[in-house]
């Protein structure tokens, strides 16, 4: 039901409405007589306060608001993927089209394209009892994705009606159900959700599968279930964006969503160029077959930036509940709750820390707790990963928005300035990082990958540790008076730190490394050290080891062993063992 | 019907209040005139029903509740655009202070700007050869980025925007389609004289631009200097397809400027009592740099900002720093040794480099020579600051190379004088040199192939003279 009524106030992207008992709260308005789009935030006996997602210039006390009697929602259906959108799901290749490469206000298009035949095949009968999250349809989005058409959730019934297979519309109905009231419903090709809701499934499942990435700190040493959460908090030039991009790129979910919410605008334009050029392994095809992309770059709106998160995750559970694995790029999140911060003060809201509003922690939390590996309504697996960066002002993590989003995530990659300085990439600090889902993850890496790959971890985590505390003796007195087995755990490391943590994004091999490879790098290191550790015991001097230059092949490995070549790790470690026993003889 | 409103209801800092007015859109223009027959503007910045709060960009001095008559202009802040422009000195809300009268507008455009389309954008590419060795080699400058200037009070920030002015080159030769937008916001008359002064000289001035918010010019005026500025730049650049390099400095007197103005309107105050919405700002005027596909013309910009007490965590240095694609960051120990460009290797970044650089662009062996420099020299920090513990005398023999290569890196790398332009080969081969002072070993970010290729064993050609000039030596090395 479509309603009138005119604005009172305006002050940068808030507007007032004065005296009026029609709207809802949450619910999606049409503000002026451009239509800007905006969301009902405050209601009170007097007024009524909108958020608008767009430039409010040029509006005038006066201006009609109309009503649309839902909440804020996207259009769910086939053609999200390959595609990009802003922060409310606006595509702007269509907004392109309509009004060059500046985007003017009140852009009116379609989500999704209404005009585009799909070719779909129809998997119910007359007869057929459909529950709520039931397939009846599919049709093929991409090459690699086959999109399945369910029944919305809060819906169920007999079907009554089932057209053939053939070529559909978005809004053409192909299924037509009746519930137990005798209540008709007709099932389309698309279907509405609202954003700010989680979309339902059957029950949750434990965090038990990697979510496996290529990037060696993140499989071996921090590693993040399908469905878990996970922070990358990082001050400006350590690499948030470069980790995302890498992630998106290499990680096993079967479809990426990434959202760029309140970032670069070159940044957005270059993961729409890499996207297209790249290819994905598994398929073949290019990235963007599997990728949809939201952009809301920091001079958009900022009303939409904050709407910009829950557009994705939306997007996200759909796809979820399809069966697919999913993960959610959100660059990054600290610019959402500055967007919060922003909203909240034109609300002249009662600020907590650093002006946040006081209902930051519980939006954050709400935000994270729609991750996870469930069972979907029509009875497949299907899951959500979030990633999400976090920009600490001035880089300290003791700000609200790294310190409450450390509370709601399990994996919190702390990337560092010194390492970032010193171009070691990805520049994720080993003693800052955790990664809770060891225990969870630990019963599939023994199936997986043997008993050593834990036992490898956990010696390298040992001799990380050992380092950083003989650090603090070397910063004193200079490393030349340590005895040679501490300088062998110092060159150890180093060789762990160069030849294993620092990953080479552009290099054709070392950008995506198998869990096999990453599990043979590390013996080949522990083998070395396990080895000089005895000779030294034997009163060698270290020195005579170094000279052999066998911690430097070690830091080339990544380069000189293709990820196709296991067996050329037989030959390092062959080679070690003879050049050391040439050393004791 | 133009109407006239006469009196004001509150005035409160730069901000006056309206009452009883009828048909106001918000961010309208509004002209105010005094009783002396003066004329001042103002802004919409806020309405409550028939309430309005005007923004008076001259300031409010002498107005009193009832000497003043406002008048609605019905539309937003707009700038006057001809390809005339160029050459032009203006005022900070863009009215011409050179005398040579109005400009007869092709365009008028409204200040704000709208958003890029990021579907539109073209990914920048091609890189601008600076002449300076730091700049090219290690944080090299792309057409249509945002590479800011992180300096701090008298740092020889102002040279350097100059001398890249100066030498800035595009790669493909189109050098006859360059443009300079200068936006000062809040600098000393001085300041802003040595930049004309200086463009005069180098013969570019008939390619500036120029914006001029000086300091003791109204605050208000200075938070649309940039806008001005930025509007200016993208009529050049996208309906002239000139390639425009914009200049804005200082931005610390910009956001300083914003905070005064957020204050007086009574908003909640964020970190160090700049606005909360601080970051969107910046973002609309930082991203209003790049290009668009169907556009030959750029814009690039290099702000400049001053921290408060040398402190990069500051708020504007800070969310800066998030919204630009890098930061060039000048260190006061580097200048204080006499070095110039006084560029700090280890914090400064070009993020857009990696796509601009190497086979094609300049050379294949750019990233790996300069991520090996970054190591290296950062290791030389590691190796120093054990020296000041424990004396240079104690170090490790390597760490005493280190040392030996910190010294040479700063003397010949960073160094160069304000007229030395140097090219992208010199920059480079001057590169290799310096690394080919450290043992072989110590190289390990780039591969055995570029090594075989660069690396200098012949000791003889390793000499470094304290008293030549290093881009002769290093022409004798080629």
């Amino acid at each position: 039901m479509a309603t009138k009524d005119v604005i009172y106030g305006i002050n940068g992207p808030v507007v007032t409405v004065k005296n009026t008992r029609t709207f809802s709260m949450m619910e999606m308005v049409y503000v002026g007589d451009s239509r800007l789009v905006g969301e009902i935030i405050g209601i009170n006996d007097k007024l009524t306060t909108i958020q608008v997602y767009e430039e409010t210039t040029g509006l005038k006390p006066g201006d009609p608001v109309y009503g649309t009697g839902t909440p804020m929602n996207v259009l769910l259906g086939p053609g999200i993927l390959d595609n990009i959108f802003d922060g409310i799901e606006r595509p702007l290749k269509a907004i392109e089209e309509q009004s060059g490469s500046f985007i003017s206000r009140g852009a009116s298009v379609s989500s999704l394209d209404l005009e585009k035949y799909w070719n779909v095949k129809i998997k119910v009968k007359v007869g057929d009892k459909l529950t709520g999250g039931m397939i009846y349809a599919s049709c093929k989005e991409t090459a690699i994705i086959e999109h399945r058409f369910m029944v919305p959730p809060a819906l169920s019934g007999t079907v009554i009606k089932a057209e053939p297979s053939g070529k559909y519309r978005l809004m053409d109905t192909v299924v037509t159900i009746e519930d137990d009231k005798g209540t008709r419903h007709e099932l389309k090709l698309c279907q509405k959700w609202p954003i700010k809701t989680a979309r339902p499934c059957a029950n949750r499942l434990p965090a038990t599968v990697p979510l496996i990435t290529g990037q060696r700190v993140i499989d071996t040493m921090f590693p993040i279930s399908k469905g878990g959460t996970a922070a990358i908090p990082g001050g400006f030039g350590t690499g948030k964006t470069m980790t995302q991009h890498q992630l998106a790129k290499w990680c096993d979910a079967d479809i990426i969503v990434y959202v760029g919410c309140g970032e670069r605008g070159n940044e957005m334009s270059q993961v729409l160029d890499e996207f297209s050029e790249l290819i994905d392994p598994k398929s073949g095809r290019p990235m963007t077959d599997r990728t949809v992309l939201i952009a809301n770059t920091s001079n958009m709106p900022v009303a939409a930036r904050e709407a910009s998160i829950y557009t994705g995750l939306t997007l996200a559970e759909y796809y979820r509940d399809m069966g697919y694995h999913v993960a959610i790029m959100a660059d990054s999140t600290s610019r959402w709750a500055e967007a919060l911060r922003e909203i909240s003060g034109r609300l002249e809201e009662m600020p907590a820390e650093e002006g946040f509003p006081a209902y930051l922690p519980s939006r954050l939390s709400q935000f994270y707790e729609r991750a996870g590996r469930v069972d979907t309504l029509s009875g497949s697996e299907g899951s959500v990963t979030i990633i999400g960066a976090v920009s600490p002002q001035g880089s300290d993590f003791s700000e609200p928005v790294t310190q409450n989003t450390k509370r709601f995530t399990r994996c919190f990659w702390a990337l560092d300035k010194s390492l970032a300085y010193a171009r070691h990439y990805p520049a994720i600090n080993w003693m800052d990082s955790y990664s809770e889902y060891f225990t969870d993850l630990d019963p599939w890496f023994r199936e997986n990958l043997g008993e050593d790959f834990i036992k490898y971890r956990n010696m390298i985590t040992a001799i990380l540790h050992e380092e950083s505390n003989l650090m603090e003796i070397v910063k004193l007195i200079g490393s030349d008076v340590l005895p040679d087995e501490q300088k062998l755990v110092i060159e150890t490391a180093k060789a762990v730190r160069v030849g294993f943590l620092q990953q080479n994004a552009f290099h054709k091999d070392d950008t995506f490394v198998p869990l096999e490879k990453q599990k043979l790098m590390m013996k080949a290191i522990l083998h070395l050290y396990a080895k000089a550790k005895h000779i030294i015991a034997a009163a060698i001097p270290i020195s005579g080891i170094l000279e052999l230059g066998l911690f430097e092949r070690l830091a080339k490995m990544k380069y000189d062993i293709p990820n196709d070549k296991p067996e050329m790790f037989d030959d390092l470690i062959t080679d070690i063992d003879t050049a050391l026993a040439a050393l004791t003889k | 019907m133009i109407l006239d409103y006469v009196g004001v209801k509150e005035i409160n800092g730069s901000l006056i209040v309206l009452d009883d007015v009828d048909n106001v859109s918000n961010e309208e223009m509004v002209d105010i005139r005094l009783e002396d027959g003066t004329v001042r503007h103002g802004r919409i910045v806020q309405i409550e029903g028939k309430r309005v709060v005007v923004q008076v960009f001259e300031g409010t001095k002498s107005i009193s509740l009832d000497n003043t008559r406002t008048r609605l202009k019905a539309h937003p802040m707009e700038l006057a655009l001809a390809p005339e422009i160029m050459g032009r000195v203006f005022n900070g809300v863009g009215t011409p202070i050179d005398g040579l009268g109005d400009v007869y507008p092709v365009k008028k455009a409204d200040v704000n700007g709208t958003p890029m389309n990021p579907v539109s954008r073209v990914y920048p590419r091609n890189y601008i050869n600076t002449g300076i060795s730091t700049i090219d080699t290690l944080m090299t400058l792309i057409r249509g980025q945002k590479l800011p200037i992180f300096s701090g009070s008298g740092m020889k920030h102002n040279e350097l925007a100059v001398q890249l002015v100066r030498q800035a080159k595009i790669s493909d030769g189109e050098d006859n389609q360059f443009g300079i937008v200068f936006a000062a916001m809040g600098v000393k008359n001085d300041v802003a004289d040595y930049f004309r002064r200086s463009f005069d000289e180098s013969g570019v001035l008939s390619r500036v631009v120029m914006f001029l918010n000086l300091a003791n010019d109204p605050i208000i005026e200075r938070t649309l200097t940039p806008r001005c500025a930025l509007t200016a730049a993208e009529y050049l650049a996208f309906e002239c397809n000139m390639h425009v390099l914009v200049i804005m400095t200082d931005m610390t007197s910009y956001a300083e400027a914003l905070r005064e103005f957020s204050s007086s309107k009574g908003e909640i105050p964020g970190r160090k009592g700049f606005p909360g919405y601080l970051y969107s700002d910046l973002a609309s005027l930082y991203e209003r740099a790049g290009m668009i596909k169907g556009s030959k013309g750029s814009v690039t910009q290099i702000p400049i900002l001053t921290m408060p007490n040398d402190d990069i965590t500051h708020p504007v240095p800070d969310l800066t720093g998030y919204i630009t694609e890098g930061q060039i960051v000048l260190d006061r120990q580097l200048e204080g040794q006499g070095l110039y460009p006084p560029v700090s290797v280890l914090p400064s970044l070009s993020r857009l480099m990696k796509d601009g650089i190497g086979e094609g662009y300049t050379r294949a062996d750019h990233q790996p020579l300069a991520n090996q420099l970054f190591a290296a020299y950062a290791r030389v920090q590691d190796a120093r600051s054990l020296a000041s513990v424990i004396g240079e005398e104690e170090l490790s023999p390597i760490d005493k190379k280190y040392m030996e290569f910190g010294k040479l890196f700063e003397q010949y790398f960073v160094n160069q004088s304000y007229s030395e332009n140097r090219s992208i080969e010199q920059s480079l081969d001057l590169g290799w040199k310096l690394l080919s002072t450290l043992p072989r070993t110590e190289l390990d970010r780039v591969d055995d192939e570029l090594l075989d290729k660069y690396y200098i064993t012949d000791t003889e050609q390793l000499k470094f003279n304290t008293i030549e000039n290093t881009s002769q030596e290093q022409d004798k090395d080629v």
